[in-house]
């Protein structure tokens, strides 16, 4: 990426992941950087988004950072301050368009790893878990990941544990173990481009190339073989209008600043 | 079903629904009886050694955090914890060698805040073990299935990854689908830890904000001990029965503990006291720093408000109080906002 951009990567992703959220859609977010792409695009092109927490907060206008899914500025100015069960049903239920999540590995078809690395009874490194993680990537329709650091150790031919469920074992997979019919990963956004999956093999395929990010770039920096979509375009860079609301939603740099 | 999955997960908390009807009526009382105690007799009298602990909240909001000190001063061992984003407070259970066991839906992570360097290290030397995995929803709705007097939940999620075959979950045909379904098994923890806005001196308590799931986890636990941040008269509870969100025969004890959620969020009345936190993490990378810790804030202190009285006292409370209402704090002040 050119060093003299107005912008840093984090506040490209943000920007990136908000254009991908449409107004009047609803999106069940995780903390930090999806949470920041909810906050942008309900401040830009989508002032009637739906930003949903686990913990139960619906519909808020989110005022400043939460530092946790549970803070009470995930139901400022909200519709309701409700409960998990409530809006765990809902999303089980089908009214969760999108769900946004962070996750610490991946394998080709989206399945994702935040429990542990290593071996689950004798771990090198115990991670936190599915928390809502697997609920939301099991009932939301569509499900967006942010991989800030995608590498041969973050995008793996096996993960260590399958947390939370992308395409499992490949297409119908889901439908067969039980899942909600005709969910799955939507998105995988990276620090070098946009990942869709494949209408049939259901692996991840390369979109999108962030500026200055090549195709050499984005396999080397995966274990496994990256698909290629037919026509590869350049993500949209972010407008000054966005710069500043990103700075604005996170004055500190909590999440922005990384 | 033709791929029979192997569960792994160890069954934690479970009775049969018949066994805890039995239970509820030779030991919760119905009777409206004046319940106030205090911390030290609430601990020694619902929780001890061996216990299977959950507690209200989310993360590190609305964190009975006066209950738990006491825990770690009372030095009670081999504690199971549930793990249902528990986050703060089973940090300083586990520091204070009060943890044998965590059941994870999300642990040992402080979510933007970064992973638990106490945490890991007591799961990763083997100090402390997990029983089994879950996810938040599971977690939410075993105790939707104990509160509910049946014996397990259908749920959607889970299915196909590693999290349920570490989970004591199953899976069956729906009956009417076909479909392969999970079933979550009801989750009776043996005594829930909430710290609530106010409640009555018999128990009927009122929480403001979102209620996450301590609607349910009250009804599944078999002992409930409330601290709040104030008692209010009988009265006001029935002028305003709506907002009742755990009835009194539900409780077992209840504390007036103000600023019984310090360093953690009360809705409404204070927000995190992130310096405390950020405090807290960085002495708890070492086993010295946490012995010092405890030896400070907990050992060091005869009870909870002298302990306030260390944090900061006055001063900082309203501090966080002004944060909570989104007062605007000078620029070059770190005060509580991160």
């Amino acid at each position: 990426m050119n060093n003299e951009a107005p912008y840093n990567l984090t506040e490209l992703l943000a920007c990136v992941a908000a254009n991908l959220l449409e107004d009047g859609s609803s999106v069940f977010v995780g903390t930090g950087l999806p949470l920041i792409a909810g906050m942008l695009a309900q401040r830009t092109h989508a002032p009637g988004l739906l930003i949903i927490f686990e913990a139960g907060g619906i519909g808020p206008q989110v005022p400043a950072l939460p530092i946790s899914v549970g803070d009470s500025r995930t139901y400022y100015h909200a519709s309701a301050a409700s409960s998990m069960h409530d809006v765990m049903s809902a999303s089980q239920a089908g009214y969760m368009d999108y769900g946004f999540l962070g996750g610490a590995a991946m394998d080709c078809f989206g399945n994702v790893n935040t429990t542990v690395i290593g071996d689950w009874s004798h771990p090198k490194v115990r991670l936190p878990g599915s928390g809502g993680a697997n609920d939301v990537s099991s009932f939301c329709w569509r499900t967006i990941y942010l991989m800030r650091q995608q590498s041969p150790r973050t995008f793996v031919k096996k993960l260590d544990f399958v947390t939370s469920p992308g395409y499992l074992d490949g297409p119908g997979a889901r439908e067969r173990a039980g899942l909600p019919a005709g969910n799955g990963p939507y998105r995988v956004i990276t620090q070098l481009g946009v990942f869709d999956f494949h209408e049939t093999s259901k692996r991840l395929r390369l979109k999108v190339l962030h500026p200055g990010a090549t195709v050499q770039q984005v396999q080397e920096a995966s274990e496994f073989e990256i698909l290629l979509a037919d026509e590869i375009t350049t993500s949209q860079e972010p407008t000054a209008e966005q710069l500043r609301i990103l700075r604005e939603i996170d004055p500190r740099g909590l999440v922005i600043g990384k | 079903m033709k791929d029979p999955i192997e569960f792994e997960g160890e069954l934690i908390g479970w009775h049969d629904p018949d066994e805890n009807r039995q239970w509820v009526r030779e030991n919760k009382s119905r009777k409206l009886v004046d319940k106030r105690t205090t911390v030290a007799e609430a601990v020694r009298r619902f929780v001890p050694d061996g216990s299977l602990v959950a507690v209200g909240g989310f993360g590190h909001i609305r964190i009975p955090m006066a209950l738990v000190y006491e825990i770690v001063r009372q030095r009670i061992r081999d504690l199971t914890v549930i793990g249902k984003t528990a986050v703060h407070e089973l940090d300083i259970l586990i520091g204070g060698g009060c943890v044998s066991r965590v059941e994870v839906a999300y642990a040992f992570g402080h979510e933007l805040r970064g992973l638990s360097p106490c945490g890991r290290r007591a799961v990763e030397s083997g100090q402390v073990r997990v029983t089994g995995e879950i996810s938040n929803a599971g977690f939410q709705w075993r105790f939707l299935a104990a509160a509910m007097g049946v014996p397990f939940m259908p749920v959607r999620s889970m299915l196909g990854t590693d999290t349920i075959k570490k989970s004591s979950a199953r899976v069956i045909e729906d009956p009417w689908s076909g479909k392969p379904i999970c079933l979550v098994p009801a989750c009776y923890p043996d005594v829930a830890l909430f710290h609530v806005h106010r409640c009555d001196q018999y128990g009927n308590a009122q929480i403001d904000g979102i209620l996450v799931e301590d609607f349910e986890l009250a009804r599944a636990a078999r002992r409930v001990i409330l601290t709040t941040e104030e008692i209010i008269p009988h009265e006001e509870i029935q002028s305003q029965p709506w907002r009742t969100t755990i009835p009194f025969y539900l409780v077992d004890a209840v504390i007036q503990v103000p600023f019984g959620a310090h360093p953690t969020e009360m809705p409404v009345r204070y927000y995190f006291d992130e310096e405390h936190i950020a405090h807290w993490l960085e002495v708890s990378k070492t086993a010295e720093g946490v012995e010092q810790y405890f030896k400070e804030y907990v050992f060091g202190v005869p009870n909870y408000e002298a302990y306030l009285e260390k944090v900061g006292g006055e001063h900082l409370l309203a501090h966080l109080k002004q944060v909570m209402n989104l007062q605007p704090d000078p620029p070059e002040s770190n005060g509580g906002v991160l």
